[in-house]
């Protein structure tokens, strides 16, 4: 089979489920008798088991396969969860995602079949079946039941053990006028898939009748430990004929025997039966004669609440190529500038009618604008759901403990920025276990609880959004930041002491800095929040820090909502209007002429105390003025790049607005003054102009 | 090249500069457009960008190619049209004085440029056609844009 094309699909609904895989072992190491968990964990590795074997990764689909059995002991209560088994577990994650990762970059899995894991995933078993057989249940030998000697031989499953249990069942079921069946299937010796062909019959047994027995068990034929052939017992309403013929109808079986079992051939012990026994023997008789089609209540909770969460998952998201999506963002762009125009023209005495039509399409067009930005818009749990993970390896790896408690996961942000955001804060967050979080120990000097505690906020402030990282840890000490700083001489002592706190921890930021004393595998190399800051700020962010020695240290990313769209300033140059990031903006002031001085052949104005070169946009943008009338007042726009100020002189401020940036395309991408272009509502361009080259 | 290609026959779009006539892939024309719309300046770049516009959504960068072939500057008149190219990601307008039609030329039709002299530099220009007995200078757009990346 061509798989292909539905290569794509795979890699994403994989990608969904070890998502969710993550994020359920997580929530049951925490809740080890969370049984919902441990269902969802189980759904998660069959669902991955067929998919990976479907598309012929059959080192997956083993892994998988194992996984569920180790899952299925676990659910039959057959082995305790425990940190081993859970570290497991996790060791599958990790290797499932070295599949995924080797599928997305070769096309295939690659030849590493996890012999390790499988073997302890087997060793964990083994170590559980010999428990088992010591819990297991004492059956009593009821005997056989009439069945002709040579099929007896010949099937060994149908000379099957009844517990008092079941021939309690039966002898229930019997006496409410149903049938019981003992159906013993052999496989075709040529089949290849057996525990699927178990299945298959299993479900069409389900659509008639209550499965009470199987022999082997469950288990075994799930893991084709079994020959060619099975047996169960079932109750049902319906006739032999009706479910040989439905058993009969699934290919490669090579043989169906079904023999009635009636009150004769089991020994009446009824009466000696214990009452419990009894209560849950109606119990699933009722089940039996209300929803025959129906399994057991529990089952059927259980997979009513898995059809719905899959339902959540797959029904309400499209997947949809975010240059479609761009695509469809330019036209309704297009669509804007048009409807302006409309709204431009002079048809001589406007109807009544043409103005309200024009004010309900440009109520339309405004809607339709928000409604194609939303789509743009991913929660940040979509960055977020990695991180309990990665603290918890850390949190092992250090000998910390560390709690993460994250908030505002549903905040939205553009695809752009949350395709960038994830490894600043990974850096953050290694920095706040490895530096912020204290060793035990010294926790425990200081009265602080014995777990550090992080927490990962996000939230909308306006059209930005924040995301904190906070830690009760040790916090930052300035001292030594400063001592640091005037060691690499990037600061001499006189000055240290006229600097404020906001400017030393400014410090941590700069390149190749780092108050760490050891080195760890983690952080301390001197790279980390230089890099966080550049990556920031290339996202229109910007990143600050807050700290409290002993206490602990907060860092405060703000990040525009999209990178498309950005608060600007307008401002003409001569005829000509270019736009100013507002982010980058620190004040507009007005100024006269004589107030601008000269130092060093550069022209300079005294701005808060601080002297700051004015830069004549006119000048730096060559703009052509047709009239040059010196001006009783100037209008200066000062703007920031880090903590340098500078003043761009203009002719005058049209005002703030919120556009949408666009490539100026490769072919002018080498013109350093201009970051981007916007276009204006009338249809026009304007450029953007790049304060950090300006100044 | 190999041989069956050459014979095989390409549309050309025909355009008028001054007085002569210029011919440009047809494959790699988006649109034709009238030059009727603003073009913003954009500054530090050589006078042969005269700006860029908006089209449908998209930031174009015009390129007049009277200022980039040394020609004397005219007003616009009605005929003066804007051809979009795209090459490689890269859009551009072209600023002609007319657009004149669409001709079939087979690549062997195509002279080389060594044995006809042009006021174009050599770069440009992929050849001269001729159809009907005019010449037609085939420019090479690849290398209009290449070498002009700014």
């Amino acid at each position: 089979m061509d798989t292909s094309k539905y290569l794509e699909i795979f890699i994403e609904e994989t990608k969904e489920h070890l998502l969710e895989l993550n994020q359920s072992l997580l929530q049951l190491e925490q809740n080890p008798g969370d049984n919902s968990m441990l269902d969802s964990i189980f759904r998660v590795a069959h669902t991955l088991k067929g998919m990976a074997s479907t598309m012929g990764f059959n080192n997956m689909s083993h892994l998988t396969h194992d996984m569920e059995n180790v899952l299925q002991a676990l659910k039959n209560n057959e082995i305790q969860i425990s940190t081993t088994l859970i570290d497991l577990l996790f060791k599958c994650l990790d290797a499932l995602e070295n599949y995924l990762n080797c599928i997305i970059e070769n096309g295939n899995e690659g030849n590493n079949d996890y012999r390790e894991i499988i073997y302890e995933l087997n060793n964990l078993l083994n170590g559980s079946a010999s428990s088992k057989n010591i819990n297991a249940k004492p059956v009593t030998n009821i005997g056989t039941y009439k069945t002709e000697p040579q099929t007896v031989k010949e099937h060994p499953t149908a000379n099957m053990k009844i517990s008092q249990y079941e021939r309690n069942v039966i002898n229930k079921a019997l006496s409410m006028d149903m049938n019981v069946f003992k159906v013993t299937v052999v496989l075709d010796k040529g089949c290849l898939l057996k525990s699927a062909r178990t299945f298959i019959v299993f479900q069409t047994l389900e659509k008639y009748s209550e499965i009470i027995k199987s022999v082997p068990s469950v288990e075994d034929l799930e893991d084709e430990k079994f020959d060619f052939e099975f047996s169960v017992i079932v109750i049902t309403k319906e006739n032999a004929d009706l479910l040989e013929k439905e058993l009969n109808s699934i290919s490669e079986i090579e043989e169906v025997i079904i023999t009635q079992i009636d009150s004769s051939s089991i020994e009446d012990k009824a009466e000696s039966d214990s009452k419990e026994a009894d209560e849950e023997g109606q119990d699933i008789l009722n089940a039996v004669a209300n929803i025959i089609k129906e399994k057991s209540e529990a089952e059927d909770e259980a997979a009513a609440t898995s059809v719905t969460s899959r339902k959540a998952k797959t029904g309400k998201t499209v997947r949809v190529d975010i240059e479609r999506l761009d695509v469809l963002l330019n036209l309704v762009s297009e669509l804007i500038i048009q409807k302006t125009r409309l709204e431009g023209i002079d048809v001589g005495k406007k109807s009544q009618t043409f103005t309200e039509t024009v004010e309900y399409l440009e109520r339309i067009t405004t809607s339709l604008h928000d409604a194609v930005m939303k789509v743009r818009m991913v929660p940040v749990e979509a960055v977020f759901n990695r991180f309990p993970r990665m603290i918890r390896d850390l949190s092992k790896e250090l000998g910390k403990q560390v709690i993460l408690t994250m908030s505002g996961e549903e905040t939205e942000l553009d695809r752009t920025v949350i395709d960038e955001i994830g490894d600043p804060l990974i850096h953050i967050l290694r920095n706040s276990i490895d530096h912020g979080i204290e060793p035990l120990e010294k926790r425990r000097e200081l009265g602080k609880p014995d777990a550090g505690r992080i927490y990962l906020r996000a939230y909308q402030d306006g059209s930005n959004v924040v995301i904190e990282v906070e830690d009760d840890g040790q916090g930052i000490d300035i001292e030594k930041v400063k001592k640091k700083a005037i060691e690499k001489e990037l600061l001499n002592k006189e000055l240290a002491n006229s600097l404020s706190e906001e400017e030393i921890l400014d410090f941590l930021f700069r390149p190749s800095f780092s108050t760490a004393e050891k080195v760890t595998d983690l952080s301390g190399r001197g790279v980390g929040l230089d890099v966080v800051k550049t990556k920031i700020e290339a996202l229109g962010g910007t990143v600050e820090l807050e700290t409290e020695y002993g206490k602990g240290t907060r860092f405060i990313i703000r990040l525009p909502l999209t990178l498309a769209i950005i608060q600007a300033l307008l401002v003409m140059v001569g005829d000509e209007k270019y736009a100013i990031q507002l982010s980058s903006i620190n004040q507009i002031i007005n100024i006269l002429p004589e107030e601008i001085k000269l130092v060093q052949d550069q022209e300079v104005i005294l701005y808060r105390n601080k002297v700051i070169p004015i830069i004549r946009l006119d000048k730096v943008l060559n703009v052509v003025k047709k009239e040059d009338k010196p001006k009783k007042k100037l209008t200066v726009v000062v703007v920031k790049k880090g903590d340098k100020l500078s003043g761009l002189l203009v002719d005058s401020i049209i005002g703030q607005q919120e556009i949408v940036q666009k490539s100026l395309g490769k072919f002018l991408s080498g013109i350093k003054v201009i970051t981007s272009a916007t276009i204006l509502g009338d249809g026009n361009v304007a450029l953007i102009l790049d304060v950090n080259y300006l100044t | 090249m190999d041989v069956i290609k050459n014979s095989e026959e390409k549309k050309y779009l025909v355009f008028r500069i001054g007085e002569e006539e210029y011919g440009a892939d047809i494959r790699k024309v988006t649109t034709i457009i009238e030059k009727n719309m603003s073009i913003t300046r954009v500054p530090r770049t050589p006078d042969y960008i005269i700006g860029v516009i908006n089209l449908r959504g998209d930031i174009i960068p015009i390129m007049d190619l009277r200022k980039k072939f040394d020609l004397p500057e005219i007003e616009d008149t009605e005929d003066t049209r804007i051809i979009i190219i795209h090459i490689d990601d890269i859009l551009l307008g072209l600023v002609v004085d007319s657009v004149v039609e669409v001709v079939n030329l087979t690549e062997e039709s195509i002279e080389s440029l060594s044995n006809f002299s042009s006021n174009l530099s050599i770069e440009y220009i992929f050849g001269v056609g001729k159809v009907n007995g005019r010449i037609i200078t085939i420019l090479n757009l690849e290398n209009l844009i290449k070498l002009e990346e700014i």
